[in-house]
C-alpha cells in the first residue's frame, strides 16, 4: 500500500523499455514515407508562387502529355464543399476552407498553396509535368502581418468574411473572422483600486511546429470503390473522418492504416496530400505515394499563429494581484480559426482572479493556415501575460516566485474561462521551483534568471481500446491512436498494471480504422488520460471475465473470486481451497470456458485534469552581439501521476526546448511579394545539440481523481512559460524588456544600442 | 544518359545497384535498396537524417551521388546491430528514452557511434557539436547527450 | 527530362579535358555539399557534373617549402585531422571546421567553399588572412593567383571555361604569427556565418605588431580585404587605441545588405566586434 491508502502499483511509475523501441533503433520502423505498394506512382503538388492571386484558369493539357504521366488534378476533381464545422481536429476549422487549403479554388492565399498535383512513374516525369502546367494568375496585392491586415482599406482575402462577435453585424467584408470576449466580475474598476498598473503591448512571430518527419501518405483507389491510405498523422480516424468529407466518400469505403509518426505537436492534425493522392489514384488506378519536400512543409504546412498581446494587470502593494486586461490579435493564415479562443481562455490561467477581461480577435492573412501546435494559442498570450507579471515584480520588488505564489490558482479559482478548478498543482511547481538549487545558483557579469509558469486545459474525448487475451496468457492491446512519443508503452503499462502481469507480456499496437474502434486524434495531451482510461476499463472488463472462468473451473460463485497479481485466488477460505489459476492457466483453458477472452471499451473521457508548469532559465547574454546562451534550465510540471517518468521528462524537455527556439530563433521571414524566404531546416533555425544545456525537470505528482491512476496530459504545458522565462531572463541579465519574439541577435544588439543611447 | 552500374559494399555486403547521376546516395539507399532508415528530414544537409559513414567517414547521404559510392564501403542504420544483438549505442537510447517518435533516431545512433569511434571519452559538450547537424525535435537533446555519455563510459569500461 | 551525365577522371589533365570540351554547363564535384543543394532545389541544371574525387594528388595536403598544398577534395574533417596544418594555421583550420556540420565537415572542401563563391564562405577570409593561393588548372596549364580573386561576385568566380581550383596553398609561417577566424552566427552551430573576420598578425620580440592582414566576409559581395584594419594594428601591442582604431575601420569597409540574416546596421557593428575578439585570438597564438 502506497502512503495514502491506494493499492502500491507494480508497473505504472517504472520505467521499461517502450515496446516499439527496437525497430526504431534498428530502422525497422516504418514510418510516412517508408511505405510503398507495387506499382505505386510519385505525385507531386504544384504551388502557388504568390501570396494572394486569382487564378483564372489552369491548361493541363501539356502535363498530361508529358511521357509517363498518369493523372493531372485540380480543384476541379474534387466536390465543392458547403460550409460546415469540421469536429474532428484539434483547434476550429470548416471543411469548405479545408477543402480549399487542400486545393485552391478561385483564389491562391498564400506562397506555397497548392494549385494543381500530378503522378507519374517517377520523380522526373512528375517534375516536368509540373513545369508543363500553365496556371494563368491575376496577382493581388497581399497582406502578411496580423495589424496590417486588420485597417481599413487592407486587401481582403474572402469576399464573404463579416466579422462574428460584433455588434451590429458588419456590412463591409474584412480580414477579422471573429472577436470574443472572455471575463469574470469588473474589471474597470478592479483598476480603479489597484496601486500599480503594468500596460505593455507584446508580439510573436509565427512558429512552425518543425516535425522533422515530412508528411506523407500512400493511397490506393480501387475499381470498387475502395480506398486504402497509409499514412502518418496524428489521427487516422481524422484523416478517414476529412478524406470522406472533402472527396464526398462513405466512411466505411475508406481504411487508413498508421504508419510511425516522426513528430507531428499539433501539425499533423489536418490532412494536405491524402485527398489529394486519393484522387490521383482514382484517376490513374494506380497506388500514389506523396511525400512532402522540407520547402513544401514549410510553405504549404500550417505552422502557429503569430500575434501581438497587449496586456494590463493592476496590483497591490503587497503583491495581489487585482485586476487583469488583455487584447489577443491572432493571425490564422489564409483562412479563419487560429488559436485565439484557447489563447484567451489560458490568458491568465495560473493565477487566482476575481477580475480578468480577455479579448481576441481571428484574424485571416496571406500566409499558411495554422494548424493546432502544442497547446494552441496558450504560449502566446502567456508570453504577454507571464513577461507583464515579471515587469510588475521588479516594480514591486518582489521575488517572481513568491509573486506568483501569491496569486496562484489553486482548488476553487474560478478560471476567466468558466470552470472552477478542482485538484491542481500549480502551486506545487512553484515551491519545487523554489526548492530546487537551480533557484539558488550563483549569476555571473550579463547573467540573468527568469521565471514563468504556464497552463494547458489538458483533454479527454473519445476512444477506445481492445485487450484480447492469447492463448498463452499473453495479451494484445489495440489502440487507434498514433504513437507519437511513447504512448504505446504507457498502455501497456496500463493494462499490465490491471491485469497483474509483467508489461512484456503485453503487446500494445496503433490498429487501422477498421480494426478497433473510434478514437479522436492525438493531440491536447488526451491519449495517457483518455485512451488509456479505455485500456484500463477494457482490461478490468477482461479480469471480471478471467474471474468468471475461474469461477467455473473451480465451480464457485464468481463472486467468491479475487484476481490478485496476476493471478485467480478464492476470496477467503468460505470460497474453498484451491491452487490459484495463473492467468496463463485460465488463457490455457478459455476454449472450454467458454471461448476466447476479449473485451473493447469505448468511452468520451472526461475530467482530464489541467496542467501547470513552472520554468526557470538562466541566461548570458552578450551584449556585443546580442547572443544569448541558455546556461541552466529547469522546468517543473504537475503531471498527476507519471506512467512512465521517463516520456513525462521527455514531454517536458522536449516542449521546453522548442519554447526555447520561439523564443530566441525562429521565425518565418517573407520578402515584400509575400513570399517565404526562409523555408528550410537552414534558416528557420530550431535548437540543436550545442545551443542547450540538460534541461532539468521536476515532476509533481498532483492526482487527477478522474483518471484510474491519477493521470494528466503532460505534452502541452511545457511549451507554454519558455518565451516569456526567456525574456524575463534577458531582462534580469542586461535590464531591457524585450516584447517581441524571436528575441534574435540582431534585436537584441539593438536594444543594447538603444539603452546606451539612453543613457 | 544512361543509368550507372555501382559496385559498392553497404553494411559490409557487396551490392551493387543502378542509378542515374542525379539520384543522391539517401533515394538510393531508400528508392533502390529499400533500406528505409536511413531517414530524409530536408535532403540539404542541415537535419542529419541521413546520416551513414562512407569508408567511415560521416556524411549525409542526401548529399552524396549515389553514383559516387563506386568502390566504397557505407554503412547505415541497418548494419548497427549484430543480429538481434544491439549496438550499445541502440540498448542505451532505449534504456534513457532517448528516442520519442523516432524519426532522427537512425541519424543519431549513426553520427554518435562515428564519435565514439574517434573519441572514447568526450565532454558533454564535444558531444553537443558532434551532433549539432542531428536534429530532434522531441526530445531537447537532453535524454540523446545522456545515453551517448553513458554508453561511452560503458565502452570505456568493458575495453 | 533533365538527366545530366557524369564523370569520375583520375587525372587533372583529363578532368580538365572534359570541363573544356563540355556542352552546356559543367560543374566539379568536390565535396558536393553546396552542389547537391543547388541541384536537388533546381537553381542549377548542369550537363555534366565532374567528380575529383578520384584524382588523387586532389585528396592530400602535402608541404612545399614549409607551406602547404590542400588539394580540392581534401574535407574539412580530414585538414583537421592534419597535425602540421593546425598547429601552423589554426585560424584557417578553424574557419573550415566552422562549415556546417560534423557531416557536412566529412565531405566539404576548402576549394569547393571558395568556388561556391558565397559571400559568407567561412574558409574564404581565414585563407585570405593567411595569404594563401589558389592553384589553377586548365587547358593553357597552371596558374597561382591569390584566393581573393577567385571569387568575383556572388556564385561568380574568375575561373575560365576548362579551368579548375586544384588546391589552395599556404606560405610557411613565419615566425611569431597567429592566425584566427571567428563568424557570427544565431545559434551555435549550423548556421551560415552572419559576418566573418579572418586575422593574421606578427609580431616581434617585443610583442608588438609589425605586419598584419585583416579580413572580413558576408559584409561585401566578396571578401573584403580591410588595409585600414591591418594598419591599426601594425605598431600596437594590441591595447585599447588599436582595437579602437581595428573596429571602426572594419565598420567602415563593410559593404553589406540587410537580408534574412542580418541588417546591414547589425552587420557593421558586428564586424568590428569580431574583428576586435579574432586580433585578441591571433596576438595570443602569435605569442603575445
Amino acid at each position: 500500500m502506497a502512503p495514502d491508502g491506494t493499492p502500491a502499483l507494480k508497473v505504472v511509475g517504472t520505467r521499461p523499455i517502450r515496446p516499439d523501441g527496437v525497430d526504431k533503433v534498428t530502422g525497422r520502423a516504418q514510418f510516412g514515407a517508408d511505405f510503398q505498394l507495387p506499382g505505386q506512382l510519385v505525385g507531386k503538388v504544384l504551388r502557388s508562387p504568390h501570396a494572394h492571386a486569382r487564378i483564372r484558369s489552369i491548361d493541363i493539357s501539356k502535363a498530361e502529355a508529358v511521357p509517363g504521366v498518369k493523372a493531372v488534378m485540380t480543384a476541379a476533381d474534387m466536390p465543392e464543399i458547403t460550409s460546415e464545422e469540421a469536429f474532428v481536429g484539434e483547434g476550429p476549422a470548416d471543411f469548405k476552407d479545408m477543402s480549399a487549403n487542400t486545393m485552391a479554388r478561385e483564389k491562391a492565399l498564400y506562397d506555397g498553396h497548392a494549385v494543381a498535383a500530378v503522378a507519374a512513374i517517377s520523380a522526373a516525369a512528375a517534375d516536368a509535368a509540373l513545369a508543363a502546367i500553365e496556371v494563368d494568375y491575376e496577382v493581388l496585392p497581399h497582406v502578411i502581418e496580423v495589424e496590417d491586415a486588420m485597417v481599413e482599406g487592407a486587401p481582403v482575402l474572402h469576399d464573404d468574411m463579416f466579422t462574428s462577435g460584433v455588434d451590429p453585424k458588419p456590412t463591409k467584408p474584412s480580414n477579422v473572422a471573429k472577436r470574443m470576449v472572455f471575463q469574470l466580475g469588473d474589471v474597470d474598476a478592479a483598476f480603479e483600486k489597484a496601486d500599480i498598473v503594468i500596460e505593455r503591448k507584446y508580439k510573436t512571430a509565427p512558429v512552425h511546429q518543425g516535425y522533422i518527419e515530412p508528411h506523407a501518405c500512400v493511397a490506393q483507389y480501387a475499381a470498387d470503390g475502395q480506398v486504402q491510405i497509409y499514412c502518418s498523422s496524428q489521427g487516422q480516424f481524422m484523416v478517414r473522418a476529412y478524406v470522406a468529407k472533402l472527396l464526398g466518400i462513405d466512411i466505411s469505403e475508406i481504411r487508413v492504416t498508421p504508419l510511425e509518426i516522426g513528430g507531428g505537436f499539433g501539425g499533423k492534425t489536418l490532412v494536405y496530400l491524402e485527398p489529394l493522392a486519393v484522387v490521383l489514384s482514382r484517376k490513374s488506378g494506380r497506388p500514389v505515394k506523396m511525400v512532402m519536400t522540407r520547402e513544401e512543409v514549410f510553405r504549404g504546412s500550417g505552422p502557429t499563429s503569430g500575434g501581438t498581446v497587449w496586456v494590463k494587470i493592476g496590483a497591490m502593494r503587497d503583491g495581489t494581484i487585482v485586476a487583469g486586461d488583455s487584447v489577443l490579435k491572432f493571425q490564422a493564415g489564409a483562412y479563419a480559426g487560429s488559436p485565439v479562443g484557447p489563447g484567451c481562455m489560458t490568458a491568465f490561467a495560473v493565477y487566482d482572479l476575481q477580475d480578468v477581461r480577455i479579448t481576441g480577435y481571428d484574424v485571416v492573412t496571406n500566409r499558411p493556415k495554422v494548424a493546432a501546435y502544442r497547446a494552441p494559442g496558450a504560449p502566446i498570450s502567456n508570453f504577454g501575460v507571464e513577461s507583464a507579471v515579471d515587469e510588475l515584480a521588479r516594480e514591486l520588488g518582489m521575488d517572481p516566485v513568491e509573486l506568483r505564489l501569491k496569486n496562484a490558482a489553486k482548488k476553487g479559482t474560478k478560471a476567466a474561462y468558466g470552470p472552477t478548478f478542482g485538484d491542481i498543482g500549480c502551486v506545487e511547481t512553484l515551491e519545487a521551483v523554489k526548492h530546487h538549487p537551480n533557484y539558488r545558483a550563483p549569476l555571473g557579469p550579463n547573467q540573468g534568471r527568469g521565471v514563468a509558469s504556464g497552463f494547458w486545459f489538458n483533454i479527454g474525448g473519445e476512444s477506445s481500446a481492445t485487450v484480447n487475451i492469447n492463448e498463452d496468457g499473453t495479451a494484445v492491446v489495440a489502440t487507434g491512436n498514433p504513437d507519437i512519443g511513447g504512448s504505446r508503452a504507457s498502455m501497456a503499462m496500463m493494462a499490465a498494471e490491471v491485469l497483474g502481469i509483467e508489461v512484456d507480456r503485453v503487446r500494445p499496437i496503433v490498429a487501422d480504422t477498421s480494426s478497433v474502434g473510434y478514437c479522436f486524434l492525438t493531440g491536447g495531451s488526451r491519449v495517457t488520460f483518455a485512451t488509456g482510461m479505455a485500456v484500463v476499463e477494457a482490461s478490468k472488463s477482461v479480469v471480471n471475465e478471467l474471474k468468471a472462468r475461474a469461477a467455473k473451473i473451480w465451480d464457485i460463485p464468481v463472486e467468491a473470486v479475487e484476481w490478485q497479481d496476476g493471478e485467480a485466488v478464492p476470496a477467503g477460505s468460505n470460497a474453498g481451497d484451491f491452487e490459484p489459476l495463473s492467468l496463463s492457466d485460465i488463457a490455457a483453458k478459455s476454449g472450454r470456458t467458454g471461448g476466447p477472452i476479449a473485451s473493447t471499451s469505448s468511452l468520451n473521457a472526461q475530467g482530464a485534469g489541467p496542467g501547470f508548469g513552472t520554468h526557470v532559465v538562466d541566461v548570458e547574454v552578450d551584449r556585443e552581439t546580442g547572443h544569448v546562451k541558455v546556461l541552466r534550465y529547469l522546468a517543473t510540471q504537475d503531471a498527476g501521476r507519471a506512467i512512465h517518468p521517463s516520456y513525462v521528462e521527455g514531454q517536458i524537455q522536449g516542449g521546453a526546448v522548442q519554447g526555447i527556439g520561439w523564443a530566441l530563433n525562429e521565425e518565418y521571414i517573407y520578402d515584400d511579394k509575400g513570399r517565404l524566404d526562409n523555408p528550410g531546416f537552414l534558416d528557420y533555425r530550431i535548437p540543436v545539440a550545442s545551443d542547450l544545456p540538460m534541461i532539468d525537470t521536476v515532476v509533481v505528482e498532483v492526482p487527477n481523481p478522474r483518471h484510474p491512476y491519477g493521470a494528466r496530459g503532460v505534452g502541452e504545458v511545457p511549451i507554454v512559460p519558455p518565451m516569456a522565462a526567456m525574456a524575463n531572463a534577458i531582462q534580469d541579465a542586461i535590464g531591457i524588456r524585450l516584447t517581441e519574439l524571436p528575441m534574435s541577435p540582431p534585436k537584441i544588439r539593438k536594444a543594447v544600442d538603444e539603452q546606451a543611447a539612453a543613457e | 544518359m544512361a543509368k550507372h552500374h555501382i559496385s559498392t559494399t553497404i553494411n559490409g555486403e557487396p551490392v551493387e545497384f543502378l542509378c542515374s547521376t542525379e539520384q543522391t546516395m539517401l533515394d538510393v539507399l531508400r528508392d533502390e535498396l529499400h533500406l528505409t532508415g536511413t531517414k530524409e528530414g530536408c535532403a540539404t544537409g542541415d537535419c542529419g537524417a541521413c546520416s551513414i559513414t562512407v569508408d567511415d567517414r560521416l556524411v549525409c547521404s542526401c548529399l552524396m551521388l549515389g553514383v559516387e559510392a563506386e568502390g566504397h564501403a557505407v554503412q547505415t542504420i541497418e548494419g548497427m546491430a549484430d543480429g538481434d544483438q544491439l549496438h550499445p549505442l541502440q540498448q542505451k537510447f532505449l534504456e534513457y528514452a532517448a528516442l520519442q517518435c523516432g524519426i532522427c533516431t537512425p541519424g543519431f545512433l549513426i553520427a554518435s557511434r562515428a564519435l565514439l569511434e574517434r573519441n572514447p571519452d568526450p565532454t558533454e559538450e564535444e558531444a553537443r557539436y558532434w551532433l549539432a547537424g542531428n536534429l530532434c525535435r522531441c526530445t531537447g537533446y537532453d535524454k540523446i547527450i545522456r545515453a551517448v555519455l553513458d554508453t561511452a563510459a560503458d565502452m570505456r569500461g568493458a575495453s | 527530362m533533365y538527366a545530366p551525365s557524369f564523370a569520375a577522371p583520375t587525372t587533372v589533365a583529363e578532368a580538365v579535358q572534359l570541363l573544356a570540351n563540355a556542352s552546356g554547363v559543367a560543374r566539379v564535384l568536390a565535396g558536393g555539399t553546396d552542389l547537391l543543394v543547388q541541384l536537388r532545389s533546381g537553381m542549377l541544371k548542369p550537363d555534366l557534373i565532374v567528380d575529383t574525387k578520384r584524382i588523387p594528388e586532389l585528396r592530400t595536403i602535402t608541404t612545399e617549402g614549409g607551406g602547404y598544398r590542400i588539394g580540392a577534395s581534401v574535407s574539412g574533417a580530414e585538414a583537421n585531422e592534419h597535425a602540421g596544418l593546425s598547429k601552423d594555421w589554426p585560424g584557417v583550420v578553424e574557419a573550415v571546421e566552422l562549415i556546417g556540420s560534423t557531416q557536412i565537415q566529412g565531405r566539404a572542401s576548402f576549394v569547393g567553399n571558395l568556388c561556391n563563391a558565397s559571400p559568407a564562405a567561412d574558409s574564404v577570409p581565414a585563407l585570405v588572412a593567411a595569404g594563401a593561393t589558389a592553384v589553377i588548372a586548365g587547358p593553357n596549364g597552371e596558374r597561382e593567383v591569390p584566393v581573393e580573386d577567385v571569387p568575383t561576385a556572388p556564385g561568380r568566380t574568375s575561373l575560365a571555361k576548362g579551368e579548375m581550383v586544384v588546391a589552395v596553398k599556404l606560405p610557411p609561417k613565419p615566425a611569431r604569427t597567429g592566425d584566427a577566424y571567428l563568424r557570427f552566427i544565431p545559434r551555435t552551430e549550423m548556421d551560415i556565418a552572419v559576418v566573418g573576420a579572418g586575422v593574421c598578425v606578427t609580431l616581434d620580440g617585443s610583442g608588438k605588431c609589425t605586419a598584419a592582414k585583416v579580413s572580413l566576409g558576408a559584409v561585401a559581395p566578396t571578401v573584403l580585404i580591410v588595409p585600414d584594419a591591418a594598419a591599426a594594428l601594425v605598431g600596437s601591442k594590441l591595447d585599447d587605441a588599436a582595437l579602437a582604431a581595428l573596429d571602426a575601420a572594419a565598420r567602415a569597409a563593410c559593404k553589406p545588405i540587410s537580408d534574412k540574416r542580418g541588417t546591414i546596421e547589425y552587420r557593421t557593428k558586428v564586424a568590428g566586434v569580431l574583428a576586435r575578439r579574432a586580433a585578441a585570438t591571433a596576438f595570443k597564438r602569435a605569442g603575445a
